[in-house]
C-alpha cells in the first residue's frame, strides 16, 4: 500500500523497532532460563515470522 | 531533503552494495551448510543411532582410577592426558600419549562405558563423515585458523552491509507503509520490496548470528589464552611435576565439592591439555540455565589431592561460550531450532533476492549504455 503522506524517521521504524525489541527478547528468554521462557522464545521469533510471512504472501491492492 | 543528506545516502547504499557483493557468496555457502548444523544433533542421531545397552542391576561400576590402568596398560609407555565425560552418555573417552604436551594427532584415544568399565563405541563417531565435511566447510574451509578469521572477516562485512541496510531504508519507505510488497509493478520493485520487508523482520536474529558468529571464529586463540592462562596461574603454586600421582577418583570428588553442581566435561593430567605441570584440572558446566553455557574449573594439587583453587573463565572466554548458542540456536529445544532454520532460509532469499536486484540493476544501466552508444554511432 502506498501511503501518499511522506513518513517521519519516526513512522518508518516504529515498526521494525518494536519487531527488533521482540527479537531481543525472544533471542535472550530462552538463554536465561527454561521451559515457560525457552516458550517465550519460540512465541516471540516465531511472530517475528509470521509477520514476515503475513506480508510477503498478502494480496498487494492498489491504492492510489 | 538537504544535499549533503543526499550524499550521505549515497555513501551508505555504497557501502551496503560493496559489503554485500564481497560478502554475500560465503554468506550463501554458511546459510546453506549452516541449515543441516541446526539439527546437527539430531541427524547425527539418525545417521549414527547408538543404542545405550542395558547393564543388569547390581553390576559394580568401575573406579575412573581403574579405567586409567586400562587405557595406561594399552600403550605402554604412555602418560594419561585427558578424560572427557561425554554427553548424555555413560561413556568416558581418554586419551593418553608419550608426553603430556603431545599433539592430539599423535594421542591414543579410547572410549569405556562408566557402567562396565569394558571398552564401548557409545563415544564412536557420533558426527558421520557427511556433517564432519559441512562443518569443517562452515567454520573455516578447511583451512585452519586462516579459513576461519576469513570467514569472521565475511561476518563483519555483513554486519557493516545490516547497518547500512537500515540506515538506506528509511529513503525507500518515506511513502510506503510498512509491509508493503508492490506486486503490481515489475519484477524488480516486488523483489526490491521483499528484500527490505524480510530484511527489516530479521535484522535483529541477523546481527545477533553474525556479531556471535565473527566472534565464534576466535575460538581457537581464545582457547589457547585460557590454556596459557591456567598454566601461568599454576606456576604460582609451585610449578613441579607431581612425584606420584594421586587417585583421580578422588580428586574428581573434591573437585566437585568445589565446583557449580552442573555436568562434568573434562578432566585433564598435569601438564597436558589445560591443566598446570602441577595439577590435575577438572572442567565443568553450572547448572543454571546461563551457567550451564559456562565452564568452571577446579584445580586439584596432583600429589596430595587437596584443592588448590577454582578458576572462572576470563570475561573473553565467557563471551565467546556465551555466543555458541547465540549462533547455533540450540539453546531452546527443538521448536527453537525450527525456528532457527526458518530465520536461515529467509536470510537466504534476503541475500538472494540483493543479488537479483544488484544484477537487475547492472543489467538495465548497461542496456540504456549500449543504447547511447548506438544512438551516438548512429
Amino acid at each position: 500500500m502506498t501511503s501518499p503522506a511522506r513518513q517521519s524517521l519516526w513512522q518508518i521504524f516504529a515498526v521494525p523497532l518494536l519487531l527488533a525489541l521482540l527479537s531481543i527478547a525472544g533471542l535472550a528468554s530462552a538463554l536465561f532460563g527454561d521451559d515457560l521462557w525457552d516458550a517465550v522464545s519460540w512465541l516471540t521469533l516465531g511472530a517475528l515470522l509470521l509477520v514476515a510471512g503475513y506480508f510477503a504472501f498478502r494480496r498487494s491492492r492498489r491504492m492510489g | 531533503m538537504q544535499a549533503n543528506q543526499v550524499h550521505r545516502l549515497r555513501v551508505w547504499s555504497v557501502v551496503h552494495k560493496w559489503t554485500s557483493l564481497i560478502a554475500t557468496l560465503f554468506l550463501l555457502m554458511l546459510c546453506i551448510t549452516g541449515l543441516p548444523l541446526v539439527f546437527d544433533d539430531e541427524i547425527s542421531d539418525w545417521l549414527n543411532p547408538t543404542v545405550i545397552a542395558e547393564v543388569p542391576a547390581g553390576t559394580p561400576a568401575p573406579t575412573l582410577d581403574a579405567i586409567v590402568a586400562t587405557a595406561l596398560a594399552k600403550h605402554p609407555g604412555d602418560v594419561m592426558t585427558s578424560l572427557g565425560f561425554v554427553k548424555d552418555r555413560p561413556a568416558v573417552v581418554t586419551h593418553s600419549a608419550a608426553t603430556p604436551r603431545a599433539p592430539l594427532s599423535q594421542s591414543h584415544r579410547g572410549s569405556y562405558d562408566l557402567r562396565t568399565g569394558k571398552p564401548t563405541d557409545l563415544q564412536a563417531q557420533r558426527r558421520g563423515p557427511v556433517m564432519t565435511f559441512i562443518r569443517e566447510l562452515h567454520t573455516d574451509m578447511f583451512l585452519g585458523l586462516a579459513g576461519a578469521l576469513f570467514l569472521g572477516a565475511m561476518a563483519l562485512m555483513l554486519i557493516v552491509a545490516i547497518v547500512s541496510g537500515i540506515v538506506i531504508y528509511a529513503p525507500f519507505m518515506h511513502r510506503l507503509a510498512f509491509g508493503t510488497v508492490r506486486k503490481y509493478r515489475s519484477a524488480r520493485t516486488t523483489w526490491l520490496d521483499l528484500h527490505n520487508l524480510l530484511g527489516i523482520v530479521t535484522v535483529a536474529w541477523l546481527l545477533a548470528v553474525s556479531i556471535t558468529g565473527a566472534i565464534n571464529t576466535l575460538h581457537d586463540p581464545v582457547a589457547d589464552a585460557v590454556r596459557a592462562d591456567i598454566f601461568r596461574m599454576g606456576k604460582a603454586y609451585g610449578g613441579s611435576a607431581p612425584k606420584q600421582l594421586t587417585s583421580v577418583d578422588a580428586a574428581l570428588a573434591t573437585a566437585k565439592n568445589a565446583l557449580p553442581d552442573g555436568k562434568l566435561v573434562s578432566f585433564f593430567f598435569p601438564g597436558a591439555g589445560f591443566s598446570t605441570p602441577h595439577h590435575y584440572a577438572i572442567f565443568a558446566r553450572g547448572n543454571q540455565p546461563i551457567t550451564s553455557q559456562l565452564f568452571y574449573a577446579a584445580l586439584v594439587d596432583a600429589e596430595t589431592g587437596e584443592l588448590t583453587r577454582t578458576y572462572e573463565m576470563p570475561w573473553y572466554a565467557k563471551a565467546l561460550l556465551l555466543s555458541q548458542p547465540l549462533h547455533f540456536g540450540d539453546y531452546g529445544g527443538l521448536p527453537l531450532k525450527i525456528v532457527w532454520a526458518l530465520f536461515d532460509l529467509v536470510t537466504i532469499v534476503v541475500l538472494g533476492s540483493g543479488l537479483y536486484l544488484w544484477i537487475a540493476k547492472w543489467r538495465r544501466a548497461r542496456k540504456s549504455r549500449i543504447a547511447i552508444d548506438a544512438v551516438q554511432a548512429a
